[in-house]
This record gives structure tokens, sequence and C-alpha cells, in this order.
């Protein structure tokens, strides 16, 4: 948790310094629950997430240095600088994509629990999003379908109570957002987000049933520290309701949980918090160390299968690469031998100064 | 490259056609059979289904119903549901779902009932099976197809006649394949099921009972591939789908009528787009007219003619010409679901004062030798 929470720190600092592009969406507040469920998950185990996942990627054990090197953009990032914060991929952790459109994930997530079931395996897949993700159709088609095919598949929802800026009370008309699986007969509950036990334990469970065939919606109620991306100060929450949100942040929560409950010293506290800065100054190292793409490689992954006639050209590219040859003359040169001075074809004449 | 696939999926190994070795196709596949549009589709996805049990089948009233243009019957009896797998009234849900399945080594065939209904899926196409290999660096590909009728003139009205095929075409990341004649529709279905990308196949209501000799043991079709149907040396005729077999029957009447020698491409993909094939012709030709079965402005007619502007200025004797639908919704009552349609009559109209244009038949057309 610690170790996400100081890498979203040092990756938003590096947005406000233009040393990352694009949109840059933290995981700040969601510790207890990012890291909570990726515990839960068996490393055979699939996670298609949303274009909040960076946390979801050092918990499934990405390399932290190649995790930065995306947001720098730099061919050693996790998918080679080509999805950027929001597109993260790691076919080794299976870590099966951050996805950008809200919702999108929901039916690939369905997709591949369906190639599970259909080879007979024992994995199951987890789809998390955001609360705003439960308005969208392919949420409710892919909770559907997963409920009617048995498969196994776990839904998470980050309920953070905020879609962007708006509350899940003005955009859903059921809130409590995990009986929206009734409607498809399908096992849900609600978590407390901020503790990372509880999110274990519950996810533990929901996946358990989904090996069985019995996909799972679990809500966890997380809180977002900040605005909905590094760019958004949050005007729409009010000063009252941005201290209640920094109040509750679940690392402060776990710290004082170790000290009282757990008998840990400041000691071990601050070692821990030596390690963490160490460790994500060192993925930032690796991350400015690291080459950017070639240009050349620029259409090495349009295709998977090589086609003939494939489009490899750059913005001032002809399309064809030798120039034709001009077998037909023009009206005008028939006769003369050149183009005469009234033809509607001729360029026009440069005027002497 | 397949790594990925390979890596997670069963024997994901696309790219290498394998001929089927067993069932009652084999028998035929020695010699060539006359056979419709429908049938070829249906005994390639059985052989399909029968050599590799990674492919499925995803679709609405595919099974228990046997498809709602019964390109599918019997296909649940033989393979079960397994493999042939009825989905409830949710396009962005199945094929999302598709795509999922394909990331993880399947090579599911989404049935979607007409093209008009894939708008639904749009995000699933064009966000994700198009850009998953790309977005992540190439880590992994997905292997599907989306097979889906287009085309009018059934009278289904505006929601129901659409041939938005273009719409795929635009994106890079996708293939788009649109077969004329029963022959490719087996050849370029084998190509796409076996590539290891996703793939819109194109088929068209008004071709499923066009019959064809097809060669059950040919290998598959190169996808980004045009084809010359017909050779001829006054001018060129573009064509894709059902827009091909009109081009050929128009180069029959005009060469009847009016003894000119007309060349057909056929452009069986439209993404790739193979321009050096129909760009060669027109140079051959120096005239050419575009058919498509969809409006115009912005068409695929649009990108061929600009394509011929930019490879062919030259050598051309007249401008390039476009027939394509009138640009309204597409009506429901005869007169004008025809009226709006391309016909032969607007085909034959459009050659003839093309060649017109060139002084063919003047007797003072250009030599080009």
């Amino acid at each position: 948790m610690l170790l996400v929470r100081r890498f979203e720190e040092r990756a938003g600092r590096a947005y406000t310094q233009a040393l990352i592009g694009g949109y840059l969406h933290l995981n700040l507040g969601e510790e207890a629950f990012v890291v909570g469920a990726a515990a839960a998950m068996k490393p055979t185990d699939y996670l298609f997430t949303n274009y909040r996942e960076h946390g979801f990627a050092i918990a499934r054990g990405a390399d932290l240095g190649r995790v930065m090197a995306e947001l720098y953009g730099r061919a050693d990032g996790l998918s080679k600088g080509w999805g950027g914060s929001m597109h993260m991929f790691d076919l080794e952790h299976r870590l099966m994509g951050g996805y950008g459109i809200v919702g999108g994930q929901l039916p690939l997530a369905t997709g591949a629990a369906l190639a599970i079931q259909y080879r007979g395996g024992s994995e199951a897949v987890v789809a998390t999003m955001g609360d705003g993700a439960t308005n969208i159709g392919a949420f409710h088609e892919s909770l559907n379908i997963a409920a009617l095919w048995n498969l196994p598949v776990v839904y998470l929802v980050d309920n953070n109570e905020l879609g962007m800026g708006t509350s899940v009370e003005r955009s859903s008309a059921q809130p409590d957002l995990h009986k929206r699986a009734a409607a498809y007969r399908m096992d849900s509950a609600r978590v407390d987000g901020l503790d990372p036990e509880a999110v274990y334990q519950a996810t533990r469970h929901a996946l358990t049933r989904a090996r069985a065939g019995r996909p799972f919606l679990l809500e966890v109620m997380t809180v977002r520290l900040k605005g909905h991306s590094v760019v958004d100060p949050a005007a729409y929450r009010t000063a009252e309701e941005s201290a209640q949100a920094l109040a509750r942040d679940p690392l402060d929560r776990l710290a004082r949980q170790l000290i009282v409950e757990g008998g840990a010293s400041q000691d071990q506290l601050d070692l821990w918090e030596r390690q963490a800065h160490d460790a994500v100054a060192q993925a930032e190292q690796f991350a400015k160390a690291s080459p950017l793409p070639p240009v050349d490689a620029l259409f090495d992954h349009t295709y998977a299968t090589p086609v003939p006639n494939e489009s490899r050209r750059l913005p001032g590219d002809p399309l064809f690469e030798t120039p034709p040859e001009a077998t037909c003359r023009r009206p005008n040169d028939l006769d003369e031998g050149g183009p005469a001075a009234s033809s509607p074809y001729s360029l026009p004449q440069p005027v002497a100064a | 490259m397949t790594t990925a696939a390979t890596t997670l999926g069963a024997g994901a190994a696309a790219s290498e056609p394998v001929e089927p070795v067993e069932g009652p196709d084999r028998a035929r596949s020695t010699a060539g059979a006359t056979m419709t549009y429908r049938e070829a589709l249906r005994v390639t996805l059985a052989q399909e289904l029968r050599r590799d049990p990674n492919v499925l089948l995803i679709g609405e009233e595919i099974g228990l119903f046997e498809g709602s243009y019964k390109i599918t019957q019997g296909l649940l009896k033989e393979f079960g549901p397994k493999r042939i797998r009825d989905t409830p009234i949710a396009e962005e849900g199945f094929t999302g779902a598709a795509v999922g399945a394909a990331m993880l080594g399947l090579r599911p065939i989404v049935e979607l009932m007409t093209i008009n209904f894939s708008l639904l899926a749009l995000d699933q196409i064009v966000n994700h099976a198009a850009k998953i290999y790309g977005m992540f660096g190439g880590q992994v590909s997905v292997p599907m197809v989306i097979r889906t009728p287009g085309g009018g003139g059934q009278q289904l009205g505006a929601t129901h006649s659409q041939n938005v095929e273009l719409y795929y075409s635009f994106v890079p990341g996708l293939k788009v394949v649109a077969p004329a004649t029963p022959a490719e529709a087996r050849g370029l279905l084998l190509a796409s099921i076996r590539d290891d990308d996703p793939v819109l196949f194109l088929e068209n209501l008004s071709l499923y009972n066009s019959k064809g000799e097809v060669d059950l043991a040919a290998p598959p079709l190169e996808i980004g591939r045009a084809a010359v149907v017909r050779p001829g040396r006054d001018l060129t005729v573009i064509a894709y789908s059902r827009m091909v077999s009109v081009a050929l029957a128009a180069a029959r009447h005009l060469a009847a009528t009016e003894g000119a020698d007309l060349e057909v491409v056929d452009l069986r993909s439209l993404r790739p787009l193979d321009r050096q094939t129909f760009v060669d012709s027109v140079r051959r030709t120096h005239a050419a007219v575009v058919l498509e079965d969809d409006w115009l402005t912005y068409g695929i007619g649009a990108e061929v003619a600009a394509s011929i502007g930019e490879g062919a200025f030259d050598h051309l004797d007249a401008p390039v010409r476009r027939v394509a639908m009138a640009e309204v919704p597409l009506p429901y009552s005869k007169p004008l679901e025809t009226a709006a349609l391309p016909q032969m009559s607007d085909v034959v109209r459009a050659i003839k004062e093309t060649l017109a244009a060139t002084g063919f038949n003047r007797g003072g057309s250009v030599s080009h030798d």
C-alpha cells in the first residue's frame, strides 16, 4: 500500500513537471482496495481493469521501473510506450489491460472467463471498475451473460462515490451498487475498501464462488483522496468534503492499526517508508534512463498476422512510391509539342517583380 | 507474430493452413462443387470447427434457431451448445466477450444478425478488438471473426438495410473482407478464421442464394489482395460484394451492345485496400467507374477514386465516376427503395458516359500505344 502511495505521488509530481503526458488517474486513497483484491488472486488468475490501474500493475507484481517507464512513454514501459497511464498490460502477471473506455473491460473479462470455462481451467477473472461504470450498458450485458453461463468472474466495483465529479447519488437510481446483481440472480456483497484485510477476505470469498461457476459482484467502498485526475482540483467537492476524504486515508488508518494492534514501532514504519521511497526513486531513474521508442517501430503492432498492402505511410508520404509515368498527353500538348500559353492546364507563370 | 496468443492458448498456430482431416466434406474435397454462397459458408464453418477445437461460434439465434439466415443450420447438432453458443440480445456484451476469449487464445466467430446491429457493438469492435494488439505493444492478439450480412433491396427499411462496412474499413487494426462469390466466401472465411487479427467478414443478404463453383480443397485466399475477375481494355469497373456481380453483368451487356471490353476488379478486402491492383488496371484502361452499395459521400468509392487520382492521374482519359446509393435513409416502399439503390441501369449509364468522355466509339479515341 505504501509503495503504491509513494509511486502515485511521484507520478503525480512528474506529471506536473510535464515529464508524463496525457491523462494521469491515480489510485490515491484506494490502496487498500487495490492491494487487498490483488492479494486474493492467484498468480494464474486474470485481471482486467480500467484506466486507474498503476496500483494494480504494481500489486500484481509488475516491475516498478517498467510501470514508471510506461508513464514516461519509454521503450521499456509495460506496454512499450504504446499505452501510457491508461493502457498498461503485462502478460507475465496476467494483467490483461487497463482500459480507457468506461465499462469497456467488462465484456472482455466476461469473455476471458468464457475461455477458461471452455477449456475446463481452474483460473478465474477479476474485472474492476469504478462506480460510474455500473450505469453503462456493457456492465448489465456482462453481468447477465456471466450469470447465464455460470462464468468464473468476479466484478469488483471501486465505489469512491464519485464518477469524475458526479456523485453516485446523482447518477445511480440504486446507489447501493451491489444490489444491482439481484437483477441477474448473482450473489453480491459490499465491503469496507479502507480495510485491506476485509477486501482480501471478501475478494477471496468471491473468487471461490466464481471458480465454482457462480460469478460475483463485490462493491468496495473506497475514498478518492484527490481529484478525478491530476489536473482536477475537485471543485465540485466542498472544503468540508475534501477534508473528510483526506481524514479517511486508509494508509494512516493502517499505520495506526499496525502500531496499536500489531505492535509495530515507529522505526519499523520509517524503514518501510525509506524502502518505498528508494524503490520509487529507482523506478524513476530506470524510466528516465530507458530509451524512447524508435520511430521506425511505428508500424510494428498494427497486425499480428502480416498482410499485403498494409498501410505504412507517414503523413506526408505519397500513396505510390514511384511517380506514375505520363502516357496521356494533355489536350493542348497534342499539336504544339508544349503547353499553350492560354492553356487552362498550364501552371501560372511567376510574375517578375 | 503470435507469441501472446500462443503462450496463453492451446495450439493457436493460426497462420499455418491445415487441411481438414476427416468429416463428410473431405470426400467431396477432391473436386469442385456447385453450391450457394450460404452453403459455402456453412461447409467452411463446419470444416474449421472440425479442424481446430479453439474455434467456436457465438451469436444470436445461431444454435437452436439455426441462424436467422440459416448459415449455421445443423451445426448445433454436430458440435453442441458449447461450441455453437446462443446469446442473449446483447451485441456489445457478446462481441466483447468474444474479444476477451480471443485474447486467451480461442478463435471465436461471432455472427451479428445484420451489420446494422454491429453499431451496438461499435465500442467493442473499434475501441477494443481493433486496438488491443497495438495499444499494448503487441503483447496479445485478438484472433476473431465477425461475420455479418449487409445489404438493402429486401424492403427492410432504413435501420435494416445498411452497409456500414465503411465504418470498420476506416480502422487500422481491423481487417475487412467482402467476398462476392461462393468460392471467395470459402477462401476468405478460411483466411479470416486462421488469421490472428480481428476480421470483419461482410456477407450480403442478396448473395446468400447465389451459386458458384467451389473447390473445397483450395487454400485460403489472401486477405489484402484484390483480383481482376474479368480482364478488359476499355475501362475498369471496381466493385466489392454484391456489386461485383452487377459489374460483371454490366460488362457482358456492354460487350454485346457497345462492343466495349470492360475490366472488372473485385476488391475482396476493404482493409487493407489493394490499391496497386486497381491502379495498375486503370493505368492500362485509362478510365474507371467505382460501384458501391452505400452512400456516396466519404464512401469506399471516394477512397478508391482518390487513390486512382494519386496513382493514375496522368493515365486517365475521363474523370472517375462513382455509382452509389442515393443519400437518404433507405425507404420501405418498393419503388422508392429501387430508386435509391444502384441498379444495373445506373451502372450501365455511368459506364457509357465515362466511355463517351474518353472518346470511345467516336472514332477519335486517344491512342496510348
